[in-house]
């Protein structure tokens, strides 16, 4: 194997085959840790990471302040929402201002696709992507990737169905890039006008019937319905979208056995889930969620703790 | 005042002379072309080995004075236009106000000829206040010095309100300028709506909101037999647009901008924000589709829609910094080394694209080409010179390029604008 050489996590393309297979590796091993009853082991002590949030969040601020916190590390969150333009300091700047205090890792969201990367590039400390824009979000395709090894054992070979608004998911799009990668079939299923254009080119196919989807995955991605695309015109309705791309149990008669669902969350229960598949045997979303804790304690392991060897 | 050049060869639209003449310029027009004339008692400037093109005519530029002075004025805007090798610069309307009445024009008019740097023309919009709702006073615009109008940054997407545009503008005889975007599908993208737009996960901008109002505006041209001209091409499907629509006799002209046959939306992969312009970067099979537009006679003019922006503003996300890139002082390299070099243009169709065309579509009679009468306004460059665009070397008050760093082919020289030297290389 070999080692990890990466300063930043900004997207999924950057990484190889090896370098995902050994944060998936890692995970397994720090997992553990979350089941002691002393949840803490020193790794990162006397490191600093910056929880710098230009966008809401809770569960991945959360899942982060988590991992860095069992490794020792001290933790500040910033969130600051609104564009840098509106604010009359620029986003770069921000960012220099933490860099100026000796931080060693930031974990930055932002709404503008792109911010990350343009922060890496500038600054000293590493950069993790927890989102940016519909562009990426790494971490959540990393910790999708190991609940579903976990689960199913591998990837490699495995039909994958993501659906729902593509166009506006990062969500997506870092996950079309990892499982194809690591050789998963990935069929996209969702509303025509939610669809980006020329997305069949990075490898994947689209389909916009639902059952078909469903019978032939096993694996689903459902993706979270933003009530915003109503009011953008991209759908008739909330109910006319959960008649067609919504699951419920119903959908699911025709699902193989072990089928797994997976939600990045919040689930819009009704819309794109139904409660009681959100709940019930095929879905993996509190795993999820479980996993993300060790995952990110991986990410920010390799990329922090391994430099001094 | 007189002015000599000496061993010129001189490069029209038509050829480049056999071998080198001598220029006489008198009271800021030139007075005659021979093979030797007396250089008694006259300014001499000896342009042996190198090219004389006809000053050069830019339709598209941005001065944003009056109101942003912060990016630009009209004296910093000319002395990019000089050093770039444009003699004439077309400057567009949407500064704060517009200039859309009779006293804005007349006020950078003024300015720029007590400046006397380049001639400037400035653009009246078609709409007051570029609003949309309700023509501006073409007449009295004419009047002031109006050449052209457009509501440029925006397009008139009414299609009635076009109608009457065009046929006012007809009946005025003043060129119309079409910005072509439909903005509902646009809809507030920021590059190119493509595979490269899907990975970034920035909102695209389909080719289909340009080419939409090229078609739509031929067939208003068609059919009012109206005069429309397309400012910034940047899609290959609105070059096939308009090579029908000519074929057909339809009256209509276009420009596209360096930046258009130079760079693809690829570049936006940086996330640079320099690489943001409205249109967009295209793909590489649109940039073909420029050059072979070019190539045959489709596209009449290279113009650079030279847009300043303070480095504030460009330092934004990409989804808000604003749209635009200067353009003045890199036209001449890019369109050598683009074009000329790769054997896509010759001299004679640069200067064609850069001049006699300009001139032509605007009605500037007395420019476009080096001959007895006309303007002294001349362009002198050494098409073989190699130099390296750096920042500390723009003369605009913005530095938002993306070819800062870039080494271009093509260095202009010299500059004479009405008879007098505006910019020389030391």
């Amino acid at each position: 194997m070999k080692e990890w050489t990466k300063h930043d996590l900004l997207d999924i393309q950057e990484l190889s085959k090896e370098e995902i297979e050994l944060v998936l590796k890692t995970s397994k091993s720090f997992k553990e840790v979350s089941t002691r009853e002393v949840k803490k082991v020193p790794t990162l002590r006397g490191k600093t990471v910056v929880l710098l949030f230009f966008e809401p969040s809770t569960r991945t601020r959360i899942s982060f302040e988590l991992a860095a916190k069992r490794l020792s590390a001290d933790t500040i969150s910033i969130s600051s929402s609104g564009s840098s333009a509106s604010k009359g300091e620029s986003f770069l700047d921000t960012a220099k201002n933490i860099e100026a205090m000796n931080v060693d890792l930031i974990v930055m969201r932002h709404s503008a696709s792109g911010a990350p990367k343009i922060v890496a590039e500038a600054l000293a400390p590493s950069v993790i992507n927890a989102g940016d824009g519909c562009r990426a979000h790494p971490t959540q395709a990393l910790l999708d990737l190991f609940t579903i090894k976990e689960r199913l054992g591998r990837i490699a070979g495995l039909k994958v169905g993501i659906v729902g608004d593509i166009l506006h998911s990062r969500v997506a799009r870092s996950n079309i890039w990892a499982l194809t990668k690591l050789g998963a079939k990935v069929t996209l299923c969702g509303p025509a006008t939610l669809m980006p254009r020329d997305i069949e080119r990075l490898g994947v196919d689209l389909c916009y019937d639902l059952n078909e989807v469903i019978a032939a995955s096993d694996v689903l991605m459902v993706l979270r319905l933003q009530k915003e695309r109503m009011q953008e015109k991209f759908l008739p309705s909330i109910r006319e979208y959960a008649r067609m791309f919504g699951i419920n149990r119903n959908r699911l008669k025709a699902a193989k056995k072990d089928l797994i669902i997976l939600h990045p969350g919040p689930t819009n229960r009704g819309v794109e889930l139904s409660a009681d598949v959100a709940d019930g045997d095929h879905s993996v979303i509190l795993e999820q969620v479980n996993n993300g804790v060790a995952v990110r304690m991986a990410i920010l392991y390799l990329l922090l703790g391994t430099k001094e060897k | 005042m007189t002015l000599l050049i000496k061993n010129a060869t001189i490069v029209s639209a038509k050829k480049i002379s056999p071998r080198p003449q001598d220029i006489l310029i008198k009271d800021g027009r030139i007075e005659m072309i021979g093979d030797s004339i007396s250089s008694n008692g006259k300014e001499v400037v000896d342009a042996k080995g190198k090219m004389v093109l006809p000053g050069l005519i830019d339709l598209h530029v941005h001065l944003r004075q009056p109101g942003r002075e912060d990016k630009e004025t009209i004296e910093t805007g000319c002395r990019s236009a000089i050093k770039g090798g444009f003699t004439s610069i077309f400057c567009m309307p949407n500064t704060t106000p517009v200039i859309d009445n009779a006293s804005i024009v007349e006020f950078i008019i003024k300015e720029a000829q007590m400046l006397g740097l380049a001639n400037v023309y400035p653009i009246a919009a078609i709409t007051k206040g570029q609003k949309n709702e309700e023509l501006t006073d073409i007449f009295e615009l004419k009047e002031a010095g109006c050449l052209a109008l457009s509501d440029d940054g925006r397009c008139v997407n009414n299609s009635q309100l076009m109608r009457l545009a065009l046929e006012y503008a007809k009946m005025a005889g003043i060129l119309l300028i079409q910005h072509c975007e439909d903005p509902s599908l646009s809809n507030h993208g920021v590059m190119n709506e493509g595979l490269v737009s899907t990975i970034l996960g920035l909102k695209g901008i389909p080719e289909v909101s340009e080419t939409i109002i090229v078609a739509r505006d031929i067939e208003l041209a068609r059919y009012l037999k109206a005069r429309v001209h397309f400012a910034h091409m940047s899609a290959k499907r609105s070059v096939e647009l308009i090579r029908m629509a000519k074929s057909q006799g339809i009256p209509v002209t276009a420009e596209v901008c360096p930046h258009h046959f130079t760079l693809t939306d690829e570049m936006v992969k940086s996330f640079d924000t320099n690489y943001k312009v409205n249109p967009p970067l295209r793909t590489a099979e649109d940039v073909e589709a420029i050059k072979e537009g070019l190539k045959d006679g489709t596209i009449d003019c290279i113009t650079t829609d030279h847009a300043p922006h303070t480095l504030e503003e460009k330092e934004l996300e990409f989804d808000h910094a604003p749209f635009g890139m200067i353009g003045l002082e890199t036209a001449v390299g890019l369109t050598i080394s683009e074009l000329v070099d790769k054997n896509i243009l010759t001299l004679p169709q640069l200067v064609e694209k850069l001049s006699a065309n300009p001139a032509k579509i605007t009605g500037l009679n007395n420019k476009g080409e080096i001959a007895p009468g006309n303007d002294a306004d001349l362009t002198i460059i050494d098409p073989k010179k190699e130099w390296i665009f750096q920042k500390e070397d723009i003369v605009s008050k913005s530095y938002n390029s993306p070819f800062i760093g870039r080494t271009l082919k093509g260095l202009v020289e010299m500059t004479i604008c009405g008879g007098r030297i505006v910019h020389r290389v030391n």
